[in-house]
C-alpha cells in the first residue's frame, strides 16, 4: 500500500476533527486497557512469564537460520513447501504463482498483517483474482476500501452505523428495508455474504502468529473460526509469514500463547487456536491438498545483531497500541501505512525508511506506557529513540528545529554563559508577566500558546537567587 | 563545595533548568524539606540541564558533553536530589550507556546514577521521612508524571508525604497515570495531539473538584496549568515539594500578582 506517513501531522489534524472516529476511539479505550489489566491481575505469574517469552524469542532470533531451516525441513517432511521471499514483491509472485498453477479465481483470506504489508489484495485483484477477507473487521474495511487502523480490531475506527450502511451499498440483491441497528444483524448478514465465499475459493489464505520449528506447524488465533473455515475448506492452504515468527518448540508457542490473548484482549486464550500441519494425508477427515508456507524477510534479517533488533520479538498482540495516548488521540489510519502505534514507530522506518516515516518515532511523549504492558519486555520508547538519533544524523528535521537544538546547546554546554543570557531573559519575561502570572501568546511559542497559556517566570532564576542568599556551592 | 557538619549528609541540588529558569520556589522548598531531613545542601553552580532535549532529539554529541559536564559538576557528593522524576530518571537511567565506549566516564555515570534520587522518593525511601511539618487548608489531587511513575516507581511515596500534612485533602485523580501530553518538545511539535491529551487530563483534574492540583515534574505542571488557565478553571496548580514544604504563600503557576 501507499505510505501516506510523510503526512502524518495533517492526517493526525483530520482524526483529531473527525467526530466518528473519536466516538469510536474512545470506545476503544474502556475495553482494552480494563480488559487486559483484568486478566494480568488474574495471573500471577505474569512477569516470569513474559520474563520466559522474552528468553524463548532472544533464543530464536539468535539462532534464527537453524530454527528456519529445520522449519523448512519439517514442513517439507511432512508434504508441504516453504517458499523463501527477500522482498515483498517475491512474496506476491510467490502467492500469485501458486493461485494459477491452481487456476484460482477467488480466494479467501484469514487477517494477515503481512497481507497488509506485501499489499497482497489490490495485487492479486490486480491480475484478476478476487480476495475475500473473512474477518469480519477486514471485511468490513475491504468493503470500504481502506487499510486497518489496528492489527487486532483492524476496523475498531469504524461505527457501527457506517458498518450497516456499506451493508446497504454493496450487499445488493437484499431488502433495502431491513434492519440493521442491532449487531447482530450485521454479524448475520456478513456470515450469510461469506458462507458461499468460502466454497467457492480455491485457495485460503492465512497468517500465523508462530512457526513451529519442531514440528513444521503454523499457528493462528481468531476468535471468529473464519480462520478454520478459510484454510480448510478450499484445495489449497497458503500461510503468509514473516520470519521472526519461527519458534522452537510446540511448548514455546504454548508459553507466548498465555501472554498472547491477555495482553491483546484481556482473554485467557483466544476462541480459536488453531495448529496447521501440512496437507491432508490420507486417513485425514478433511484439510488442503497442498500446504504452502511463504515465508517474507522484507529487511527484518537485516535487524539481527543491531540495536533494534527487539522489535522482531514483537508478537502482534497490539497491547502497545491500545494503551497507548497518541494512538488513542489519533487511531492508526494517521501513522499512514501498515502497522500502527508505538510497535508501528518502531517497525515503519524500519520497513519503508526514517526518511518516508520519520514523524512516527517522534510522535511520542515518552510516556513509557506501551513498555511497561509490552508482553515481550520491548523497549519501544528506546527504539524510537534510536530512529530520532538516525534522523538526527541525516540532518532529517526540520530547519527551525534543528537550529532551536543547537541555540540551546550551544548555551546548556557553557553553564556561565547559560547563567547570564536565561537569567536576563527570565528576569525581562518574569517582569512583563508577573502581574497576570500568564501569557496568552508570546513570540516563538505559538505552539503551545494556540492552546494553553503560557506561566511566567518568578523573575530571578533560582541560581540567582541562591547566590542572593549566600548558599553553599 | 559546602563545607558541612560532620554527620550530615551532603546533598547536591540538581536543581533542573526548568525550576531554575521558571519556579525557584520549587528549589527552595526541596531545600528546606531536604535540610529537614537531616542533609545539608548544595548547589554546584556548573549545572544547565541534564540533557533531555538533546537525548530525546537525537543528538547524541550534545546530550554527551551535557551528561560529562553534569557528571563532573556533581562528584564527591553523598547523593543527588532533584525536583523531577524526568531529570532524576535521565541521570539515573539513561547516562550510563551513554559511555559504553569510555569505561572510565561509563564508571563515573554509573556511581553518580547510583547516587541521584528524585526528591519525593529519597525523602521517603531513603531518608525514611514519613511525617512533614506543613499545613494546608483544603483538597488537592495529585497527577503520576511519566518518568517518575514508570521510570523510578514513585506512585506512593508522594501520597504517603502528602497525607501527614495538615488540613489536606487528598483526592484521586482518574486515569492519573495517563500522560498529560506534555512529553518536552513533543508539545510544540505535535501540538493538535498533545491539545487533545492535555484536554482530556483537564477534564479528568475538574471533575474531581479538588481546588489545588499537584504533581512532582515541573513541565507537566506548566502544560497542566496552562490549560487549566486557559478553559478558566479555578483550580490552582503546584510542584508537590511546595505544599510539603509548607511553602505556598508564592502565588500557584501561571497565577499573577494582581
Amino acid at each position: 500500500m501507499e505510505a501516506t506517513s510523510r503526512s502524518f501531522k495533517q492526517n493526525a489534524r483530520a482524526a483529531l476533527g473527525d467526530e466518528d472516529l473519536q466516538q469510536a476511539l474512545g470506545q476503544m479505550k474502556l475495553g482494552f486497557v480494563a480488559n487486559r489489566a483484568n486478566a494480568i491481575a488474574k495471573l500471577p505469574e505474569f512477569e516470569a512469564l513474559r520474563a520466559e517469552g522474552k528468553a524463548i524469542k532472544e533464543h530464536t532470533l539468535e539462532n534464527l537460520d537453524f530454527y528456519l531451516e529445520h522449519f523448512d525441513a519439517r514442513v517439507t517432511e511432512m508434504g508441504g513447501h516453504v517458499h523463501w521471499c527477500r522482498t515483498a514483491a517475491e512474496a506476491r509472485d510467490a502467492v500469485l504463482g501458486i493461485c494459477r498453477a491452481a487456476g484460482a479465481r477467488s480466494v479467501t483470506k484469514g487477517k494477515s498483517m503481512i497481507g497488509e504489508e506485501i499489499g497482497l489484495n489490490d495485487f492479486l485483484e490486480g491480475h484478476g483474482i478476487e480476495p475475500v477477507e473473512t474477518d469480519l473487521g477486514e471485511y468490513i474495511i475491504q468493503l470500504r476500501r481502506e487499510p486497518p487502523s489496528h492489527i487486532i480490531a483492524p476496523a475498531i475506527h469504524v461505527t457501527k452505523q457506517q458498518v450497516a450502511d456499506v451493508f446497504y451499498a454493496t450487499h445488493s440483491g437484499l431488502d433495502a428495508d431491513r434492519p440493521l441497528e442491532e449487531p447482530r444483524a450485521l454479524v448475520d448478514e456478513a456470515r450469510a455474504m461469506l458462507r458461499q465465499k468460502y466454497l467457492d475459493a480455491d485457495v485460503g489464505v492465512t497468517g500465523a502468529n508462530f512457526l513451529i520449528a519442531e514440528t513444521g506447524s503454523t499457528v493462528i488465533v481468531t476468535n471468529e473460526g473464519n480462520g478454520d473455515l478459510t484454510q480448510i475448506l478450499p484445495r489449497i492452504h497458503v500461510v503468509i509469514a514473516s520470519l521472526e515468527k519461527v519458534v522452537p518448540t510446540l511448548e514455546d508457542a504454548s508459553t507466548i500463547l498465555r501472554l498472547l490473548a491477555r495482553s491483546a484482549t484481556g482473554q485467557e486464550f483466544s476462541t480459536y487456536t488453531t495448529f496447521s500441519t501440512g496437507p491432508r494425508r490420507p486417513d485425514d477427515p478433511d484439510g488442503p491438498e497442498e500446504f504452502h508456507v511463504v515465508l517474507l524477510d522484507n529487511g527484518r534479517s537485516a535487524l539481527i545483531g543491531t540495536e533494534v533488533q527487539d522489535i522482531l520479538r514483537c508478537i502482534r498482540c497490539g497491547a502497545c497500541m491500545n494503551h497507548c495516548p497518541v494512538y488513542g488521540a489519533v487511531g492508526g489510519h494517521a501513522y499512514g501505512w501498515v502497522y500502527p502505534g508505538p510497535m508501528g514507530a518502531v517497525l515503519t522506518p524500519m520497513l519503508i525508511g526514517v526518511e518516508e516515516a520519520g514523524d512516527l518515532p517522534n510522535a511520542s511523549t515518552f510516556c513509557g506506557r506501551c513498555a511497561e504492558v509490552c508482553p515481550m519486555g520491548i523497549p519501544l520508547p528506546k527504539l524510537m529513540r534510536h530512529h530520532r538519533a538516525t534522523e538526527f544524523e541525516r540532518g532529517l528535521p526540520p530547519a527551525p528545529a534543528r537550529l532551536a537544538l543547537a541555540a540551546w546547546a550551544f548555551l546548556a554546554r557553557r553553564p556561565g554563559l547559560y547563567r547570564s543570557v536565561l537569567g536576563l531573559k527570565m528576569r525581562l519575561l518574569g517582569g512583563i508577566g508577573r502581574r497576570r502570572g500568564r501569557f496568552g501568546t508570546l513570540p516563538f511559542a505559538g505552539g503551545w500558546t494556540r492552546h494553553r497559556d503560557f506561566p511566567a517566570p518568578e523573575g530571578k532564576t533560582f541560581q540567582q537567587r541562591w547566590d542572593d542568599a549566600g548558599g553553599a556551592r | 563545595m559546602a563545607r558541612e557538619k560532620n554527620q550530615q549528609i551532603r546533598v547536591a541540588l540538581f536543581v533542573t533548568c526548568l525550576v531554575d529558569l521558571f519556579r525557584p520556589s520549587v528549589g527552595f522548598a526541596a531545600v528546606k524539606l531536604l535540610e529537614d531531613a537531616g542533609c545539608s545542601v548544595a548547589v554546584p553552580k556548573a549545572q544547565t540541564c541534564c540533557g533531555q532535549p538533546a537525548y530525546n532529539s537525537g543528538d547524541q554529541g550534545d546530550t554527551r558533553a551535557i551528561a560529562r559536564q553534569v557528571i563532573a559538576a556533581f562528584e564527591g557528593y553523598d547523593y543527588v536530589v532533584a525536583p523531577s522524576g524526568s531529570c532524576a530518571a535521565m541521570i539515573r537511567d539513561h547516562y550510563p550507556p551513554l559511555f559504553d565506549d569510555e569505561p572510565e566516564l561509563a564508571q563515573r555515570a554509573h556511581r553518580l546514577a547510583r547516587r541521584t534520587h528524585e526528591l519525593v522518593s529519597f525523602l521517603r525511601d531513603i531518608r525514611k521521612v514519613d511525617t512533614v511539618d506543613a499545613d494546608f487548608a483544603g483538597s488537592v489531587t495529585y497527577h503520576d508524571s511519566c518518568s517518575g511513575l514508570r521510570e523510578l516507581d514513585i506512585k506512593q511515596q508522594p501520597r504517603d508525604l502528602l497525607r501527614s500534612v495538615r488540613g489536606l485533602e487528598l483526592v484521586e485523580l482518574p486515569d492519573a497515570e495517563t500522560c498529560c501530553g506534555f512529553g518536552g518538545t513533543f508539545c510544540v511539535k505535535y501540538p493538535d495531539i498533545s491539545n487533545r491529551m492535555v484536554t482530556d487530563k483537564a477534564a479528568a483534574i475538574e471533575g474531581t473538584g479538588a481546588g489545588t492540583l499537584l504533581a512532582g515534574d515541573l513541565g507537566c505542571l506548566m502544560n497542566m496549568a496552562g490549560k487549566l488557565k486557559r478553559r478558566g478553571a479555578a483550580i490552582r496548580t503546584r510542584h508537590v515539594a511546595e505544599v510539603l514544604a509548607g511553602m505556598t504563600d508564592t502565588p500557584a503557576i501561571g497565577e499573577g500578582e494582581g
